[in-house]
């Protein structure tokens, strides 16, 4: 019979199968680490076709988050608005302005501005803009402080973890209706005790708030 | 499921085992039933669970290692975010009206099924249809659908489907059509060699446009075909009237009801409101109420016999002696009342007493594959029980013109194998496939010099017309029909042409000269002339609402007269052509949510298979499987 393996096939095996092991145990340690510690494009400003300063309409302008994003109280999606939008205003002021030629030439060409997406929930979450507006979950609490953004980053790094940290007690974040569109709202000191009676007011089904088809349907 | 070879049982082995149980024993199929050694190495090789290790095959640690490595390598994935590019949002230029992103809107339209419209909510997410439902304010739907019209929806995304206008396979623009057309209608022949082939057609604006075609060319002829179409309906209330009537049922008021062969709850124009009617009467929530008995006689398993409280299964021949026979038991003569056989002798005696116990609360239905005759006696039957008026209503034709359609198809055939047919224009439908081998369609088209086939495929009969053109599918064109009951529907689009096709209306405009009318126009421009006042608040109210008020067809007064009964000669096996539950005559065969879709009872997918009876099968010596030839 011949001999099939050489004399150090031994050895050879003994360092590949503890190498193996070495690697791959560092491997899942480093994805591990990457995971935990990844800021996932958090504070990142997102680049897009026209820069739209959020800080001079939002902020200095005082425009309500819904006169653009107009379908946030009634649709699942808060909307981009429609060129048509921009141009109520553009049509009168700074016409002609170097910064608002891609809207012009989207309003005259009849094709729609490729905005980059910002926030991007993986496609097996359904997310529900309408839900949260509705029950005291304000814009400010995701987004940041829209108002002296000047290109849009991702305030929160919109993981599972994070999604279940108001999920799990939602009576720490809640805030009046009233104060849902006021992104300089600050939470008040008692924020548990009155977080605990807009759950009751709103009817906030606590036990169905974490469950996996909440968002996984 | 992978079909077992040569399963070999005898209906005798499935007789003691059926005389021998005892209690409550489910089974799946005969094979299972008769419990033979085929269907225990079938069931081993489907479930390898309860079988022996399969050999030859790689083992549990080759598995595992495999499975380890490729969890590894799943993980790999969750590191390519960044890389993939970023997503894009395109929000509109401007804002359709009512539209707010993530929000579906419904829509009220109808599908026509043998050119009967079934009332439709199509629910519409930014501009693309997306799912189906019934409308609940059309009588022929009342909120429900059947599966082929849930199905659609899939059809109109169809990758398939044709796309460009041909003649003998090259593309072609609409423009040449229309100037090959009508440079072929021209000149002093008043339209002699023009031949039109429709399907059955309810909808007022086409029959409009057919007449005025008919003018215009007034030696032109007007066929229709449509394998489905119920001749032998129209036929039998002919030689029971002596007119053109079509019955409409009201299954509410009915508390006996036989059914002759047919599946009136299954299929037909009015099958989703007679199934809700008969439920209704299923239903009972207080100690008052009373259930309807429903009988059925028939040759092959439906929904509707599943439902019966006495069912029997007999041939196609038997079910019409057995017509006569009922109707010679209440006293109209019937000159060769069917001599029933003792195993429906008693049940005979059974449903004769019963129906007359019921008068004017009763009701006869002869299925579509009766003949004529059959389809004449149910309507004396039902005269004879004072059931017209009460349970049966005798409405105005709802079709435009309804004619024997295999009889106007062979006029057509003759005339074409003739040369008599210079110009075909043939809207839908797709005859090359569907007409009966004997009349050889396809050697009579080749002998026509000019041929318009518009359809959805690119089909057998397309490919032999001279031209073909794409037809728009359901929910891209607008249209008109009429329900079983004559009340009519505009029918809107939801969506432009994804493919560019034209519709029927389109193409007849075309035909009258008028090439670039669109479909709107047409349906518009008919609908303007007939309604007075406000045209715009009609449009709008009747285009929301999915019904023109106040359009259903009016009864009509006729009186019975005698007609020759034949029936037909019950000794020799019958072969009966039945329509798919799913895909129909065939249109639906590239639908593959009805390939899916198991048919009633036999549980069949993607196949067909010729039906054979039990004790047939056993005298013939066939057996499940077998592939057999049929002779007729």
């Amino acid at each position: 019979m011949p001999q099939y393996f050489p004399p150090n096939a031994n050895a050879f095996l003994k360092w590949v199968v503890w190498g193996g092991t070495i690697f791959m145990v560092l491997l899942v340690t480093a994805l591990v680490v990457f995971a935990r510690t990844s800021k996932n494009q958090v504070g990142v400003p997102v680049p897009q076709p026209v820069a739209f300063p959020h800080n001079l309409h939002a902020g200095e302008l005082g425009l309500d988050c819904r006169y653009c994003h107009s379908s946030v109280e009634v649709s699942s999606a808060a909307s981009i608005p429609p060129t048509e939008t921009c141009m109520t205003c553009h049509s009168q002021i700074r016409v002609g302005a170097p910064a608002l030629a891609a809207v012009q030439a989207s309003w005259d060409s009849n094709t729609p501005i490729a905005w980059n997406r910002v926030h991007d929930l993986a496609d097996f979450v359904y997310f529900n803009h309408s839900a949260h507006i509705n029950n005291g979950v304000g814009c400010s609490q995701c987004h940041g402080r829209i108002d002296e953004m000047a290109g849009i980053w991702k305030n929160e790094p919109l993981t599972m973890g994070w999604c279940l940290e108001c999920h799990r007690d939602p009576a720490k974040f809640l805030r009046p209706r009233s104060e849902v569109f006021n992104l300089a709202y600050e939470p008040p000191t008692n924020q548990l005790e009155l977080g605990n009676k807009l759950v009751e007011a709103y009817h906030i089904n606590t036990e169905k708030l974490p469950q996996c088809s909440t968002c996984h349907r | 499921m992978k079909a077992m070879n040569k399963t070999s049982f005898s209906v005798q082995e499935i007789r003691e085992k059926l005389a021998n149980n005892n209690g409550k024993e489910y089974w799946q199929g005969l094979e299972e039933l008769a419990d033979t050694e085929e269907f225990q190495e079938f069931l081993h090789q489907e479930f390898p669970r309860q079988a022996a290790p399969l050999v030859g095959s790689f083992e549990r640690r080759d598995f595992l290692k495999l499975l380890g490595a490729s969890l590894a390598l799943a993980g790999l994935g969750a590191c390519a975010q960044p890389v993939s590019p970023r997503e894009k949002i395109m929000p509109y230029v401007r804002t359709p009206e009512e539209i707010i992103p993530g929000r579906p809107l419904f829509f009220a339209t109808a599908i026509t099924h043998g050119g009967y419209a079934e009332g439709l909510l199509v629910e519409s997410h930014e501009g693309r249809p997306t799912k189906v439902e019934g409308n609940p304010d059309h009588p022929a739907s009342l909120g429900a659908t059947d599966a082929t019209t849930q199905a659609t929806v899939l059809s109109l995304y169809d990758p398939d489907r044709s796309q460009v206008i041909t003649e003998r396979g090259q593309g072609r623009s609409w423009q040449d059509f229309t100037t090959a057309i009508a440079t072929a209608l021209q000149g002093p022949e008043r339209g002699r060699g023009l031949r039109i082939l429709t399907e059955t057609i309810t909808s007022p604006t086409l029959a409009k446009q057919l007449s005025d075609l008919l003018e215009r060319y007034p030696e032109a002829v007007w066929h229709q075909y449509e394998p489905l179409h119920q001749d032998a309906a129209l036929e039998g209330a002919r030689l029971a009237f002596g007119e053109e009537i079509q019955p409409s049922f009201d299954l509410g008021k009915a508390d006996v009801i036989l059914s002759l062969d047919g599946d009136l709850l299954g299929s037909g124009p009015g099958k989703l409101r007679y199934a809700r009617q008969f439920a209704q009467r299923r239903r009972v929530r207080e100690a008052g109420d009373d259930m309807n008995r429903l009988y059925v006689l028939e040759s092959t398993p439906t929904p509707t016999g599943s439902l019966a409280d006495h069912r029997l299964a007999a041939g196609p021949a038997a079910v019409a002696h057995f017509a006569g026979a009922v109707a010679g038991r209440l006293g109209l003569e019937v000159p060769e009342a069917g001599t029933p056989d003792e195993l429906s002798g008693a049940f005979l005696e059974a449903v004769v007493a019963d129906l007359e116990a019921h008068h004017g609360s009763s009701l006869v239905v002869a299925g579509e594959g009766q003949p004529a005759v059959v389809h004449a006696l149910a309507h004396a039957i039902n005269a004879k029980l004072d059931n017209i008026g009460t349970t049966v209503t005798l409405l105005e034709p709802v079709e435009a013109k309804p004619v024997d359609h295999r009889r106007s198809l062979a006029e057509l055939t003759t005339a074409m194998a003739a040369g008599e047919v210079t110009v075909l224009v043939m809207l839908g439908g797709n005859p090359a496939y569907t007409v009966p081998a004997d009349l050889d369609f396809e050697a009579a088209l080749g002998k026509v010099p000019l041929s318009v086939h518009l359809s959805p495929y690119l089909d057998e009969t397309s490919s032999r017309a001279t031209w073909h053109l794409p037809q728009t599918h359901h929910l891209e064109s607008w249209g008109d029909a009429r329900a079983f009951d004559g009340t009519i529907t505009i029918m809107q689009p939801l969506i432009a042409p994804l493919f560019g096709g034209k519709s029927e209306y389109e193409v007849l405009a075309a035909l009258l000269g008028e090439a670039d009318k669109s479909g709107y126009d047409v349906i518009r421009d008919y609908w303007r002339e007939r309604v007075g006042g406000d045209f715009d608040a009609f449009w709008r109210a009747t285009v929301y609402r999915g019904t023109v008020p106040d359009s259903a067809a009016p009864s009509r007064e006729v009186s019975l007269q005698a007609f020759p009964v034949e029936l037909p000669d019950k000794s020799n096996l019958t072969l009966s052509f039945r329509p798919d539950p799913g895909i129909g005559d065939g249109r639906w065969a590239n639908n593959g949510w009805l390939q899916e879709l198991p048919k009633p009872f036999s549980k069949l997918t993607w196949d067909n298979a010729a039906l054979i009876s039990p004790a047939t099968a056993e005298e013939l010596g066939v057996r499940n499987n077998d592939v057999v030839t049929l002779g007729v």
